[in-house]
């Protein structure tokens, strides 16, 4: 590969990694949004995200024979997978966490840890007892083919994006469209309505916020709920860029999500957002090191391949942590006795 | 008292004397243990055979036999027979059972191996309050710290190094000596410096020194190393350059909201000179490698068995070493992040386990790995009748006892020390501790490089006795697995972590396959749903339930259950309204300027 062919390569790359970056922006969201309320990690959410590309997984089997437009299945699959990973949430922090609202700070975390490893199983089990382990989604007609390619209407755009390198596909479109509007809808939500500021307040002060007549075990409820609807978008966004679900794929993605909000600044929403987008491209750049390795001499880089980018992240959250443990948007907070 | 003496069980009233149950119960258990594992017995015995052939029966027998030193410990009986039952147990009845049924010394020695672990995970989890999520990396390096050396691996990296010298050994060394000291001795000399001492200049004239030194060694280094096709020096450069980039971003950032830059400056130094050291002891290992790689390349099985007992030292040190390396940038912080890191830091133990292909092997895994032989054990082994391919077993097994016995014993001296208090300390209050005098990064460090000597130490064991390590062995669901045991016996407390590593390795060695082969014929469980594999349901329901239910856990120490249940025996002063603190009541009190006023008089002074 020359220089000439670099410069695509490397927008198709980073483009690749803002695709996949959307996807941990959203779980990423998750952590964050309850990371704000509660200062818990939620280890659980991981789970609650697969379980969104499980449910997304059943629709879309279920609707595989029904001659349906694919995007309304998609509507269905995105829906069906917000309400069952959104509930799942809500269910989570009633049983598991307020219990232990009052507990030591690590109580409650090795509950989360706990969840998480229970939520595996189960949902190992429920896909088990139908024989399955690994979950192909069956996609609609079309969502594996090209973004704008030839045959489609707007062939034009699509050939105009290719000669600068941009390689879509209309999954990675999809992905991003609605990740956008998610990211629209949540902040419509955070800071334009009343649930939003009583939310705000609950995060910023719950005995205060109590005070004032705001239902703090309500507000918690309700950050649950949309955190896992969030989780049950990116599941099945996840799904649809990845093709193949498991009960136990949600590690990786989550612990990467996490990082995410943590670089952005844990309880901050852009924070997460920007941390999401940023690891995306970091983790596709050390996918593809080896190949730089080779154009720029560089011996000691051609080693370093995909299996790298899960040290990527961390060696990201390490940094972070060490230099600037509020996160790139994040808010100082100094500990007070 | 309270905290010093968790080995003594809470009782309101004496509980009845139950040596005689003791006894009967450890005549039975052991009765059956031996018969159920004696394979020529059970053919004679027909249904009864069958029965106990059962894998669940197996695996009950087995767990009501380890019961035994349980109840010697918990019931009140005669110290005689307490000796009798735990020591008879584990010396006389475990080997004899095992004599025939070697799976037993197996699934003794994991337990044991695990118990060990669990303390120390206890120590930094339970004692310090430190939650480590990683702490498996430690027993890998324990395990490979062995398995490298005492395997064909060994020859592997030889002969490797001999067709690829890169520069001569006496160059090697010499710039490996070189940059070491520079890099060690400017750290030390930096580390009692603040960043008052310097002035502005000093401190960008000390970075752009550091970083010219650094492109120095570079070109100083460019012919001389390269190893194969790969060049050191370049490595070396990036090492350099990397974190002077990130080191002059956050440098930027910090002018751009009006800070002064030389602290920054100081910690790049600080960075940068570490680095030199760290490349200086990589090359000075380097040239003893090369050094010694004729010689290495022989050793065609790893070296001699009767290293065993250095490395035995060297893999506590080894794990030490890395624990405080990890524990160094990480220990500032607290709680949920720590969790997260220490997760983090221990993947990337595994992940380079599995990418080092010259040194691990990568995914296949170091195989055959010795173990020791002793000489008179092995007479001693064969005059009580076992096997000769038994020896290797029993000897660990004994090994591990003792381990065990002497983990256990430096944690009870630790926890009674002044180390251990100031550990409980900052577990129950960081600020508080600080405040007192507690030394806080200096104690985090020592708990977490305690804790992972016990984990390298039986990383170790581990590697001789399966003669193979891999990365799958030390994944995160292991490291959650320690934290399970530590959490279920109760932390903090020593014998509680032993029960809770008991229990947890038995249902996964046997009661989980058990359940499995016992359910593997029923057809309306697909495969995929076997019940054999509910190691994470179980697990993570054992955390949760005993988080909600009995955070003190199965046997808790007496300070923990204190704390975790404060309010349901809350005896101090305070509740009552009668304690001198935050209350009206209370003498004297000397207040600087208002000498005249009681303490006691209402506030505003009202007649």
């Amino acid at each position: 590969m020359d220089l000439a062919t670099l410069l695509p390569f490397l927008v198709n790359v980073i483009a690749g990694g803002l695709v996949l970056g959307f996807v941990y922006a959203i779980i990423a969201l998750g952590y964050t949004m309850v990371y704000g309320v509660l200062q818990l990690i939620n280890f659980a959410h991981s789970e609650v995200f697969v379980t969104g590309a499980v449910v997304g997984f059943e629709v879309f089997r279920v609707l595989t024979p029904s001659p349906m437009n694919g995007y309304l299945k998609l509507l269905i699959a995105l829906l069906a997978a917000m309400v069952i990973s959104g509930l799942l949430n809500v269910l989570i922090e009633r049983l598991a966490y307020r219990p232990l609202r009052n507990a030591p700070k690590l109580v409650p975390l090795i509950t989360a840890i706990g969840v998480s490893l229970v939520l595996q199983d189960v949902l190992r089990l429920i896909e088990g007892f139908q024989g399955r382990f690994d979950l192909t989604y069956t996609l609609p007609e079309g969502f594996s083919g090209k973004f704008c390619g030839e045959g489609s209407s707007c062939v034009a755009l699509g050939n105009a994006l290719r000669t600068i390198g941009l390689d879509l596909q209309l999954k990675d479109v999809i992905l991003i469209v609605v990740s956008l509007l998610s990211l629209a809808v949540l902040n419509y939500l955070v800071n334009r309505t009343r649930l939003g500021k009583a939310i705000r307040a609950v995060a910023q002060d719950r005995v205060t916020a109590g005070l004032m007549g705001i239902d703090s075990n309500r507000m918690i409820s309700a950050t649950f709920l949309i955190g896992g609807a969030l989780g049950g978008i990116s599941g099945v966004l996840f799904g649809l860029k990845f093709g193949t679900v498991n009960a136990y794929s949600g590690f990786d993605p989550g612990i990467i999500a996490f990082t995410a909000a943590v670089l952005g600044g844990i309880g901050s929403i852009p924070g997460a957002v920007l941390g999401g987008l940023t690891l995306g491209v970091i983790q596709n750049l050390i996918g593809v090191t080896n190949i730089f390795g080779g154009l720029l001499g560089i011996a000691n880089l051609e080693s370093i391949d995909a299996s790298y980018q899960r040290i990527g992240a961390f060696i990201v959250l390490v940094l972070i942590l060490i230099f600037k443990p509020t996160g790139l948007l994040g808010k100082s907070n100094v500990e007070k006795v | 008292m309270t905290a010093a003496n968790p080995m003594a069980p809470r009782r309101a009233a004496p509980a009845p004397d139950r040596t005689g149950l003791l006894l009967l119960i450890f005549v039975v258990t052991s009765a059956l243990l031996l018969v159920s594992h004696n394979r020529d017995l059970l053919d004679t015995l027909g249904g009864l055979g069958a029965v106990l052939r059962n894998p669940i029966v197996e695996a009950i027998v087995v767990s009501l036999f380890l019961a035994n030193v349980l109840f010697a410990y918990l019931w009140r009986a005669a110290p005689w027979a307490k000796a009798l039952v735990g020591l008879g147990s584990l010396l006389l009845i475990l080997p004899w059972a095992g004599q025939e049924d070697t799976s037993l010394l197996d699934l003794s020695i994991q337990i044991m191996i695990f118990a060990a672990l669990a303390l120390g995970l206890n120590i930094v989890v339970g004692l310090a309050g430190l939650l480590d999520l990683g702490y498996v990396a430690f027993f890998a390096v324990g395990a490979y710290t062995w398995g490298i050396f005492a395997s064909p691996r060994f020859a592997e990296i030889g002969r490797y190094f001999a067709e690829n010298p890169g520069a001569s050994a006496a160059a090697t060394a010499v710039l490996g000596a070189v940059t070491l000291l520079a890099g060690l001795g400017g750290y030390l000399a930096l580390q009692r410096r603040r960043a008052d001492d310097l002035s502005g200049a000093g401190a960008w004239g000390l970075v752009l020194l550091l970083v010219a030194g650094w492109v120095a060694w570079f070109f100083a280094g460019r012919g001389l190393f390269t190893l194969g096709d790969r060049p050191w020096s370049t490595a070396a450069l990036w090492i350099g350059l990397v974190p002077t980039g990130l080191g002059l971003l956050y440098l930027a950032y910090s002018e751009s909201r009006g800070r002064d830059a030389r602290g920054a400056l100081l910690s790049l130094s600080r960075v940068l000179l570490a680095l030199a050291g760290v490349v200086g002891m990589v090359l000075v290992a380097r040239s003893i490698l090369l050094l010694t790689a004729d010689g290495i390349t022989g050793l065609t099985t790893g070296i001699d068995p009767s290293f065993f007992w250095l490395f035995l030292a060297l893999s506590v040190f080894a794990a030490a070493v890395v624990g405080v390396l990890i524990g160094l940038p990480v220990l500032r912080l607290k709680g949920d992040y720590l969790a997260i890191i220490t997760l983090g830091l221990g993947e990337v133990i595994r992940v380079l386990a599995n990418n080092l292909d010259l040194y691990s092997a990568g995914s296949q895994g170091i195989t055959p790995i010795k173990s020791a032989s002793v000489g008179w054990f092995d007479t001693l082994a064969a005059r009580l009748g076992f096997a000769e391919d038994q020896y290797g077993l029993l000897f660990l097994y004994v090994l591990c006892l003792l381990m065990v016995a002497l983990i256990l014993l430096v944690n009870v001296r630790l926890d009674r020390s002044r180390i251990g208090r100031a550990w409980i300390a900052i577990r129950d209050d960081e600020v508080a501790a600080q405040a007192m005098g507690v030394p806080l990064v200096q104690t985090k460090l020592i708990a977490f490089a305690t804790g992972a000597s016990f984990a390298g130490v039986m990383g170790m064991i581990f590697a001789a006795k399966q003669t193979f390590v891999s990365p799958e062995s030390f994944n995160l669901f292991q490291s959650i697995g320690v934290l399970a045991m530590v959490i279920l016996g109760g932390m903090g407390s020593f014998p509680g972590v032993i029960l809770g590593a008991t229990v947890v390795t038995l249902l996964n060695l046997r009661i989980l396959p058990g359940l499995g082969e016992a359910t593997a014929g029923l057809s309306w469980i697909p495969q995929q749903a076997n019940p054999g594999q509910l190691q994470r349901l179980i697990f993570g329901a054992i955390l949760v339930a005993m988080m909600l239910l009995r955070p003190e856990g199965l046997l808790p120490s007496r300070r923990r259950t204190l704390e975790l249940h404060h309010e349901d025996n809350q005896e101090d002063d305070s509740a009552k309204g009668t304690g001198p603190a935050l209350t009206g009541g209370g003498g004297d009190v000397f207040s600087p300027g208002l000498e005249t006023r009681k303490e006691d008089e209402p506030a505003g002074g009202a007649k």
